[in-house]
Order: structure tokens, then C-alpha cells, then sequence
């Protein structure tokens, strides 16, 4: 589908190809893929795309690391990636230099605070955040009672309650107790816990497109050698519109998401139409993923249900990325309450304006 | 990877700003004269003569045809704007749309200049209205079923046959119609139909209207008896229709039209549920406002492209058919909606009303100008599994 149109991505693409083939991950009994992969992708710089130069990163611009998510979501990536970005990204915002190694975000929901205490220390707890186990440092949004400010926070300072999602890639509990972070400074001026669980919406609504991408092309070729009643079955109509209509959940979520990215990299602040942009992404990619899978899976029959084949790498990662940042219904409902609120003649204009 | 879709996030140029203000001012206006009530989508009794005309005026039809023809020579994305703004108004486009959107573009492809200089400028100016004379008794989905037959004969051609469905064929001045020239061959079952020019309103055509579930007669039955088509109202390759059947599609199939048919109602809901709606009616309007967005970004991608002069068949197949089992969806989600919505709201009553017309509308969307059906077997094509 979309081919990567800068170097940036290209980069990514190739080192996915090379060493974060699906068949030979989903082999590799003992994990032994998972070392080369993170190395190569942190001698690209890429973990550290959205961390400006000055603060130790390789300073991509906000497209460019947008369309490694699309890649990553292509290959069904399971590594701390887009969550090391994340919170580069986010350290960046108070001008916090990035550590090496992977890092995760907290808090990874809307239902979860975390409060930075008089004394400069953290208290709180995040759940479902990905990939808090196998991470190095935590990039912490906290709230002191008057404001947000951002930490850096060495994982091994917290409390880590492994737990894995859907996808079988760790989604753990943290606790902050009395923690004192390496780092904490202010975010800048209106910088929420919105504007992060939105970036983390686009992520996980890109890399859901993605993941939706190759589930289509896979079950296309599927389709079109697997034989039944004497016919491959693309053959069958019934089989070929339901590959239409992944086509189009696809399709959906695709524009979506790429929609979102492009509209985060133009704003010059998270305003109403960034948060219709971003919170429809998750929703629209959130139901996609859904409707998606089980296509695919429906296309494979019962080899697809296998532990065997490549497929569940990609469907049980979308439909666990759902859950990241904020699951479908959450952002649905914080949408309607904005339109709702903006009142029934104010709904055309909103979408229009995008 | 297999398949090519693409759906690049097209935002529309600055000057569709401008032109948006416009076309709502002018709206504006025209609801303010009493022209139309936007809170009525059902309109069958206006006579929008002399709206068309002025929309004609305000150069908002042929808008990206050549200036020669009395097109305004503007973008893909302009014309976007000007479509949307009139849906989403509900405005009475009846008598131009089908001109506008599809038989000008074929006109200007294929008709001879001189009849392109005749006939293009009325339509920009708002004159004359087309219909669409493809589907027959026996002829729907499988196009190439048709049997109006054309005979020829000295100067020109004789047609004998019926034409059903036809879109506003009892208001149109002409109609774009597919007609028999030859029988199909065994090789190619397509061969055999020509594209002509008919003039309506001419000895030989009759119209009987067709009653529709919603109550309006909006399409017809058109009978040819022996009416006579002259030899320069032949659009392109005698017994080559096929040819020139597929690329305009794309056009007519992603446009705003394609998910905005029933979208009042979802402003009615908006509206009845108020500024402070409960969990459940505000999960269900973000949920479709996503959805709308979703649709109208993949549908602002498919004009981009064609701007761009790139033929996006499969993914303008892909709009039609999400946008299309969306809105026909649409009044269902917004009566489970409003289900618990307080009876003495006051806007009650037009949301009851217009939930009336829009379910008995909903199932015509996903038949007419193609059925999901057919759509589906183009995307699969598209994505080379036929
Ligand atoms: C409101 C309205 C306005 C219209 N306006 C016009 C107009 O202006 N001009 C015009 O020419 N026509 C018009 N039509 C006709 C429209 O184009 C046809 O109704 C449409 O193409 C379907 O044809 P049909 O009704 O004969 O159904 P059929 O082709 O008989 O189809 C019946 C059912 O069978 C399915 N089916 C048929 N073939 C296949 C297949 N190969 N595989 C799977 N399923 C299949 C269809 O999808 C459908 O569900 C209009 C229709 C409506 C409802």
C-alpha cells in the first residue's frame, strides 16, 4: 500500500524486512530475534526519531517518525518502539535529554493520574503500559495541583506488575510510590493528559492501519492459493466481498490515521479540530481492527487459528492496541460530549473544517 | 503488497475557504427567501427552476470544465466544497446535479464540438437538466443486458424500447442513454451498445412516472417508439459503450452524496440531546462522528487524486460503498439513540419526521448508481481476486 516516501521510513521498512519477518519471529521459540532488531533500529536513530538533536536524539521531524509507525504496524513490530518515541517525544516537550535504551509512557489511559508531590517525588499508578517491563526509563506526565510537569524516571525506582495483552507483548501495572524521578521540569503551556493519550492515539491508530494492511495482503494471497470444491477460493463471491470489505476497513482506517498524523504535524496546538482528528482515528482504526480481523481470520479458516501461522501476529496486536491511550468507547464519548457541547449546527462546520 | 490503495491526506486549498463562505451566504439567502427549508429534506413539490439558475449564476456548475464551454476552469476540490455545502443544506439539486457530476463530463469527452458549444453552456448556466438512461426492465446490474434497440436509418437512428428507473426523466430536457446498435458477440458479451445524445421532451419518447415507498415520483419509466436520434448525437465508438462506461465512475461514486444523504438527521439528534447528552447518546454520536469524518477524508483523498489526474476506480468503489452502507444505517443508530431522548424537546417532532423519511429513503442508497454488490465485485477486481 502506501510505499514510504522518505528516507526516514525507508530506513525502517528495510531493517523490519531484514530482521522482523513474521515467520521467523513467530519460530524463534526463545526470542533470540528480538536483540539484533533493537540494535539495528537504535544504530538507524530511529527510537529516538522525535528527540531533537541537542537532547540526544536523531531529530526526525514529527512525519517522517509518523510513517515508521505505519511501517512498524505493517510488520506487526513487537518491540518497545513506538513507546520509546513516545516518550522521547514527550521528554522532549521540557527539553529533557533521552537516555539510551527503551522507555516507555505513563500514563498510558485517561482513567490514571500520577501526581508529582511537594517534595519532587511521584506517586500514582498507571496500568496497561506497554512494554513498562522490558524498558529502562519511564517519560512521566505527573500533575503537582496546579499543573502538568514531565519526569524521566528510572524504571528500576518504580514498582513493574508484568501482565501481557492480547497481542502477548507486556501491558503492565506501575506504581509510583514516593518515587523520585531522575528529571522533572514543567510542560510547557498547555500540554495536558489529553495531548498525550491523543499522540498515543495516532500511534496505535497508525499502527493498527498497518497491521490492517497486512492483514489484507495476506489474506488476499491466502485466498488466492488456498483450493476448495476443485476452485481457489477468491474464486467464491462470498469470499471476495468479504475481502472487499477488509479492503475497506482497511481503507478507513488507513485514511483515518494518516489524516490524524498529518494534522498533528500541521497544529499549532491540540485544538478541537486536532482532537476530532485524532480521537476518530482511534475510534474508526479501534472498530476497523475489529471488523478486520475477523475477516481475515474468516478468509484463513482454521490454519489461521493456528499458533503456527503469521496471522494472529497481526490481528491480536490491533485488537490489543484498542486498548492503548484510551480504548474506542472512552474517546467516543469524550467526542460526542465536545460536539454536544458545540451544539447541532456547529457539527458541519467542525467536519467541514478538516 | 498486493494491493495498491491509497488514501493520501488531501486538505483542501485555501481558496476552498473562501468559496465555502460563499456558497453559505448564498444558501443562507436562499433559505431566508423561502426557496427551501433545510430542516425538510423531502422536496418533491419545489419547482427549483429558477435556483438552478442562480446557482448557474453564481458559477458554481461546470465549474472545472473548460472556459469555452462556459466552465469556470476551477479544481476537483472547489466543486467538492460547493457539492457538500448544498447536501449538507439540503438544498434542491435535483435539476443540475446529474448534468454537473456526470453527463457534462461525458459530453465534453465525447459529443462533437459543435453540440458541446450548444449544449454545455445551458447547463453551466443552470438551464437544463439531465437524466441517465442506462437500466431496463431486464437490464439493471448487468448493464450489458440492454436491449433498447437504435436502428439505423437515413440520417440517423431509430429507438424502439423502455428505459426504467430513469432519474428526473419527467422534468429532463435530455438524457444520456446506452442503446443496442449490434448484438453482442460470443467473444465479448459488451460489444454491441452505444452511448447517444436524446433529446427529451420529442415525439416518439413517453414518460410514466413510478411511485417510490417514500411517496415522491422521482423516477420513470421512459418508453421509445420509433423516436428518432440524429447521426450527431452519437457519443464515441458505435457499439463500444463499454469502453466508456467505467472511467466517469469514479467521479459519480466518492462524491459527498455518497454519505451525506441522511446526515440531517444526525444534526436533529445532536440537537435533542442537548448540550449535556448521558454516556450512551454521546458515545453513539462520537462514534459516528468519527465515522463521518473517516469518510469524508477517504472521499476529500478520491477528489485530490482525480485533481491529479490519477483514475482511482478502486478506492472511489470503496468510498461508494462504506459511505453508502453508512448513511443507509444512519436513521436506525440515531432512532436507538434517541430512544430515551426527553418527548417534550422541541425539536421532537421535525426529529420523528425526518427519522420517517430517512429510514424510507435508506434503501435505495445502496442500490441506485450501482449496488454494494456490484461495488464489492469492482473492488475485488481491484485487488486481483477476479
Ligand atoms: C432511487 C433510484 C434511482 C435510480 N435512478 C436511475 C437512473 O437515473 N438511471 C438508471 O439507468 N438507473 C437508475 N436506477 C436503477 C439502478 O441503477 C438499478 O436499480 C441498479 O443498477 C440495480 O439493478 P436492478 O434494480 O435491476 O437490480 P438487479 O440487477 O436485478 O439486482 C437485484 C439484486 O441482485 C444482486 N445482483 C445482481 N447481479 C449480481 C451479481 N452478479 N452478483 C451478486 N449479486 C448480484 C444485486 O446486487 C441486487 O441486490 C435507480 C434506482 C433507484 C433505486
Amino acid at each position: 500500500m502506501a510505499e514510504s516516501d522518505n528516507i526516514v521510513a525507508e530506513t525502517a521498512e528495510k531493517i523490519f524486512a531484514d530482521l522482523a519477518d513474521a515467520q521467523t519471529i513467530n519460530r524463534d521459540k526463545d526470542g533470540s530475534w528480538k536483540t539484533p532488531l533493537w540494535t539495528a533500529l537504535n544504530e538507524a536513530g530511529l527510537p529516538l526519531s522525535w528527540v531533537p538533536e541537542d537532547c540526544n536524539g536523531s531529530g526526525a521531524s514529527l512525519a517522517d517518525g509518523f510513517s515508521v509507525l505505519s511501517s512498524a504496524g505493517r510488520f506487526a513490530v513487537a518491540v518497545p518502539l513506538a513507546e520509546t518515541m513516545l516518550a522521547g517525544w514527550l521528554l522532549a516537550q521540557a527539553r529533557i535529554a533521552s537516555p539510551e535504551g527503551a522507555m516507555t509512557v505513563a500514563p498510558a489511559g485517561p482513567r490514571d493520574r500520577i501526581t508529582l508531590n511537594a517534595d519532587g517525588s511521584l506517586t500514582g499508578r498507571a496500568r496497561g503500559v506497554p512494554f513498562a517491563k522490558e524498558a529502562a526509563h519511564l517519560a512521566v506526565l505527573a500533575h503537582d495541583g496546579k499543573g502538568w510537569s514531565i519526569a524521566l524516571v528510572d524504571a528500576k525506582s518504580c514498582r513493574t506488575d508484568a501482565s501481557l495483552n492480547l497481542g502477548g507483548d507486556n501491558s503492565d501495572t506501575v506504581t509510583f510510590n514516593n518515587t523520585k524521578p531522575l528529571t522533572a521540569k514543567p510542560a510547557p503551556k498547555g500540554f495536558d493528559q489529553n495531548t498525550l493519550l491523543l499522540m498515543g492515539c495516532v500511534a496505535r491508530s497508525l499502527q493498527i492501519a498497518g497491521a490492517l494492511e497486512s492483514m489484507l495482503d495476506i489474506s488476499v494471497r491466502y485466498s488466492n492459493e488456498r483450493v476448495a470444491f476443485e476452485k481457489k477460493i477468491s474464486k467464491f463471491q462470498a469470499v471476495q466481498h468479504n475481502l472487499a470489505k477488509l479492503a475497506g476497513e482497511a481503507a478507513a482506517a488507513l485514511a483515518a490515521a494518516t489524516s490524524a498524523a498529518d494534522s498533528i504535524v500541521n497544529a499549532t496546538s491540540f485544538d478541537d479540530a486536532v482532537f476530532l482528528e485524532a480521537a476518530a482515528a482511534k475510534i474508526r482504526c479501534a472498530e476497523a481492527a475489529e471488523k478486520g480481523a475477523a475477516i481475515a481470520h474468516q478468509v484463513h479458516g482454521a490454519i489461521g487459528f493456528t499458533i503456527e501461522h503469521i496471522l494472529h501476529r497481526y490481528t491480536l496486536r490491533a485488537l490489543a492496541w484498542r486498548d492503548d491511550f484510551g480504548n474506542e468507547s472512552h474517546w467516543a464519548v469524550e467526542l460526542g460530549k465536545m460536539v454536544a457541547a458545540r451544539g447541532a449546527d456547529e457539527l458541519w462546520p467542525l467536519v467541514a473544517s478538516r | 503488497m498486493t494491493a495498491a490503495l491509497r488514501f493520501d491526506p488531501i486538505r483542501l486549498p485555501p481558496e476552498c475557504v473562501k468559496l465555502r463562505e460563499e456558497v453559505r451566504a448564498f444558501l443562507a439567502e436562499e433559505i431566508a427567501a423561502g426557496t427551501f427549508d433545510p430542516h425538510q429534506p423531502k422536496r418533491e413539490d419545489i419547482d427549483a427552476r429558477e435556483f438552478s439558475r442562480r446557482v448557474g449564476a453564481k458559477g458554481w456548475l461546470g465549474m472545472t470544465w473548460p472556459k469555452k464551454y462556459g466552465g469556470h476552469e476551477r479544481t476537483f476540490l472547489e466543486r467538492y466544497v460547493v457539492t457538500e455545502e448544498m447536501r449538507v443544506a439540503n438544498a434542491p439539486t435535483r435539476r443540475f446535479f446529474v448534468a454537473d457530476r456526470q453527463s457534462g463530463p461525458v459530453l465534453i469527452k465525447y459529443a462533437p464540438e459543435h453540440i458541446k458549444m450548444e449544449i454545455l453552456p445551458r447547463i453551466c448556466r443552470g438551464e437544463i437538466c439531465f437524466a441517465i438512461g442506462m437500466s431496463e426492465p431486464n437490464s439493471g446490474s448487468d448493464l450489458f443486458a440492454a436491449k433498447t434497440k437504435a436502428t439505423k436509418t437515413d440520417g440517423g437512428w431509430l429507438i424502439n424500447g423502455t428505459k426504467i428507473w430513469t432519474s428526473s426523466a419527467h422534468i429532463a430536457d435530455y438524457m444520456i442513454a446506452i442503446f443496442r446498435t449490434s448484438p453482442s458477440t460470443k467473444e465479448n458479451r459488451r460489444h454491441g451498445l452505444t452511448q447517444f445524445l436524446v433529446k427529451m421532451k420529442q415525439p416518439g419518447i413517453q414518460v410514466n412516472p413510478i411511485g417510490q415507498i417514500t411517496g415522491q415520483f422521482e423516477f420513470n419509466e421512459v418508453v421509445f417508439t420509433d423516436h428518432f436520434i440524429p447521426d450527431d448525437h452519437v457519443l464515441g465508438e458505435i457499439d463500444g459503450a463499454w469502453k466508456q462506461a467505467t472511467s466517469e465512475l469514479a467521479y459519480e461514486r466518492s462524491g459527498p452524496e455518497r454519505f451525506l444523504e441522511t446526515y440531517y438527521v444526525l444534526t436533529e439528534l445532536v440537537r435533542a440531546v442537548g448540550k449535556n447528552p448521558d454516556t450512551r447518546s454521546a458515545e453513539g454520536i462520537g462514534r459516528l462522528v468519527a465515522q463521518l469524518h473517516t469518510m469524508r477524508r477517504m472521499s476529500v483523498s478520491v477528489a485530490g487524486m482525480l485533481q491529479a489526474g490519477k483514475e482511482p476506480v478502486v478506492e472511489a468503489a470503496i468510498v461508494k460503498d462504506i459511505g453508502t452502507i453508512w448513511e443507509q444505517a444512519l436513521p436506525h443508530r440515531v432512532r436507538d439513540l434517541a430512544a430515551f431522548v426527553d418527548a417534550d424537546v422541541s425539536n421532537h417532532e421535525t426529529l420523528d419526521k425526518q427519522l420517517d423519511f430517512a429510514t424510507k429513503t435508506a434503501p435505495k442508497l445502496t442500490i441506485q448508481g450501482g449496488t454494494t454488490e456490484v461495488l464489492r465485485g469492482i473492488i475485488a477486481r481491484g485487488l486481483g481476486l477476479r
